[in-house]
């Protein structure tokens, strides 16, 4: 599935969104600006927006704790999520959700989530309602290496494969759970082994590229929309910041030498260098798409620190319908 | 009390037929409502109460699910909050420990956390209740784990009436809903219209009424405190019986009102008696009727152990009639 001119720049575009509102996000955090903790994308683009590109508003997808990049890419906007991560009345949960629990089900992006690996058995009950309903749709639902170690991870793959729902899981495995290796917390090497095991197709592919991202989600999500049920697709990949913020608690679980060779393979750099060699954007035109960007964040800052905080009266709204 | 009783004629089914017939309705009434669970459509689940859904709404809307609670309730979460009415079956609650992040940090907050842009008209039918030597892990009456969470509504019928209008309310809510069963009852009959109707939810209703002696309990142990106030009667104590139907929300009123003109009152439940609802009654009787009241609160539940499995220590380990006249006597003196 070879992306035409206009996917790249898309790809390219959403991948630049997420930079630098992350970027920014982290300083806000790391300034004292932002209540409770970020946990950021930065080096995990090419994952969100080669995948995202794929779908349309009424597709769903699950997220993690690492959410902002997805809902990012899923098409979210960002003074509402300005003012959701500083907890003001104008995000996009009223600010009663927070980083953690960012979502839009206008969009189908049905929340970032503050438990490991509860997305998936949510992300096979969207997919569900796409089969009873036939839709079309598909349903998307992101988690890390960590979270392929929980049972709930398991038993939702076990189930999408049984039922053939039109469904793919995409393990963005950045190497860590948390602080720990991930040769610390599973005796293999990839994933998308365990597909077998579940009975759909195990694939893996290199997470800082997101044309290979783009390729193989499409192969994937197309698969899942013509009924012939999930994909496991494992993307590897890494996150340039800590677990939390950007330095994070200042633990040593991960060598600086490892850092700089990641980011030697920095998604962004290596897509735009290649944009521009094969003339699809120029130079100028790649920096026209981060100026706007950077204008577009910096408004949604200025809207967030606007907004008002939420009623104490609002506290009780919304436990029930 | 507004119920929608449509069907004054008299007609009596068992519990277990009442939850069938309730299901059935809501099948019927409701396109996007299905119903998922570990043997629920070819067994027509291990207590008997789907037999005939399958054939009747196929098997697109009558779900044999892996043994995978997690799974389960998280598709129900997911189905719910893109636009389905999951009946969501969890064969004992004793099996919530398998699926209680769902439950807890799913099911019950999606709504609240994402600002009220979400919202989710689960039901989910399971079994409590001790008394037929299942043992510890298949006996326990868990609701206090439930009505504990926020976002969460949960009701228990203590008759074929109430289970089948409080499971019809259930699926009509836009909200979560436990619907908690009891296994002791399954085969007791009692009056139930053919038609569809609801009990609403939050509704206490005074199943027998007295004023010397208010008797606040719910479930199965609605009929063992019935029990008692017939022979708390022959000793001169007119017992008014309140059965609560519904703990999430907790009709405050009826319970309130009547202790008001009783002056005494007892909690009598089936779940263990230390941080079970009890407790939480008895609190609320003592900071809105403390004036009105004769005597402490007395509660009657369990012991403080797991469901034993020999009849004879199972026996001794379920609150009954007996045991909660003696409490009674104890407390009024008489």
């Amino acid at each position: 599935m070879q992306p035409s001119d206009d996917v790249l720049r898309d790809i390219h575009r959403r991948m630049v969104r997420i930079r630098i509102f992350e970027q920014e996000a982290g300083k806000l955090m790391e300034a004292g600006k932002i209540p409770g903790a970020l946990h950021l994308y930065v080096g995990e683009e090419a994952v969100a927006a080669g995948v995202m590109v794929h779908l349309s508003d009424a597709d769903q997808i699950t997220s993690t704790h690492r959410g902002h990049g997805h809902l990012i890419a899923k098409g979210g906007e960002f003074h509402k999520m300005f003012a959701e991560i500083f907890g003001r009345v104008d995000g996009y949960c009223k600010g009663k959700g927070g980083s953690m629990h960012i979502s839009d089900m206008q969009i189908g992006m049905l929340g970032a989530n503050g438990i490991v690996g509860a997305g998936p058995p949510i992300a096979v009950g969207a997919a569900f309602t796409n089969k009873f309903k036939k839709s079309g749709n598909v349903a998307v639902s992101f988690f890390g290496d960590g979270a392929s170690n929980e049972g709930s991870v398991h038993e939702a793959a076990n189930m999408a494969a049984l039922y053939k729902l039109p469904i793919v899981f995409i393990c963005e495995n950045n190497g860590y759970g948390e602080y720990t290796p991930q040769a610390h917390h599973q005796a293999i090497v990839d994933v998308a082994d365990r597909a077998r095991g579940y009975g759909m197709p195990g694939v893996v592919v290199d997470g800082m590229d997101a044309v290979a991202v783009y390729e193989a989600a499409g192969e994937a999500i197309k698969r899942a929309r013509a009924g012939e049920g999930p994909t496991l697709l494992e993307c590897k990949t890494y996150r340039f910041f800590d677990h939390v913020g950007v330095r994070g608690m200042g633990l040593s679980y991960r060598s600086d030498d490892e850092l700089a060779k990641w980011q030697q393979r920095d998604p962004i750099t290596l897509f735009e260098a290649t944009l521009i060699e094969q003339n699809i954007v120029s130079a100028e035109e790649a920096k026209v798409v981060h100026d706007k960007v950077e204008a577009e964040v910096q408004a949604g800052i200025e809207f967030a620190e606007a907004s008002p905080m939420p009623d104490p009266a609002a506290l009780l709204d919304d436990v029930y319908k | 009390m507004a119920e929608s009783k449509t069907q004054p004629e008299a007609r009596e089914l068992t519990y277990v037929a009442a939850i069938n017939e309730a299901v059935r309705a809501v099948l019927t009434e409701q396109p996007d409502a299905f119903v998922a669970g570990e043997d629920v459509a070819g067994a027509g689940s291990v207590f008997g109460y789907y037999k005939g859904l399958l054939e009747e709404f196929g098997a697109e809307r009558v779900i044999d699910t892996p043994i995978s609670e997690e799974g389960i309730v998280g598709l129900g979460v997911g189905a719910a909050a893109t636009g389905l009415r999951p009946i969501i079956d969890i064969m004992f609650m004793d099996f919530m420990g398998e699926c209680m992040d769902e439950i807890t940090n799913q099911m019950a907050k999606m709504r609240y956390m994402f600002g009220g842009t979400a919202y989710l008209p689960i039901t989910v039918l399971t079994m409590s209740g001790a008394g037929i030597s299942m043992a510890a892990q298949h006996s326990q009456s868990l609701e206090a784990w439930l009505c504990h969470l926020p976002g969460l509504k949960v009701v228990m019928p203590a008759t074929p009436y109430d289970a089948k209008g409080l499971i019809i309310s259930a699926s009509r809510d836009d909200n979560p809903v436990f619907v908690v069963l009891n296994k002791m009852s399954l085969g007791m009959k009692g009056e139930v219209p053919e038609d569809s109707y609801t009990v609403p939810i939050g509704e206490a209703s005074i199943v027998r009424p007295g004023e010397n002696f208010t008797i606040v309990t719910y479930s199965r142990m609605v009929h063992e405190s019935v029990k008692a106030a017939e022979a708390l009667s022959s000793l001169g104590v007119e017992t008014e019986v309140v059965d609560l139907r519904s703990l999430q929300p907790l009709d405050t009123n009826v319970v309130i009102e009547s202790v008001k003109r009783t002056h005494r009152a007892m909690v009598v439940h089936e779940a263990v008696r230390f941080g079970g609802m009890g407790g939480e009654i008895a609190a609320q009787i003592q900071e809105l009727a403390f004036d009105y009241l004769d005597a402490p609160v007395a509660r009657v539940g369990a012991p403080f152990s797991p469901v034993p499995f020999s009849p004879q220590l199972e026996q001794s380990y379920i609150p009954n009639a007996d045991k909660i006249v003696a409490e009674a006597r104890t407390l009024l003196d008489v």
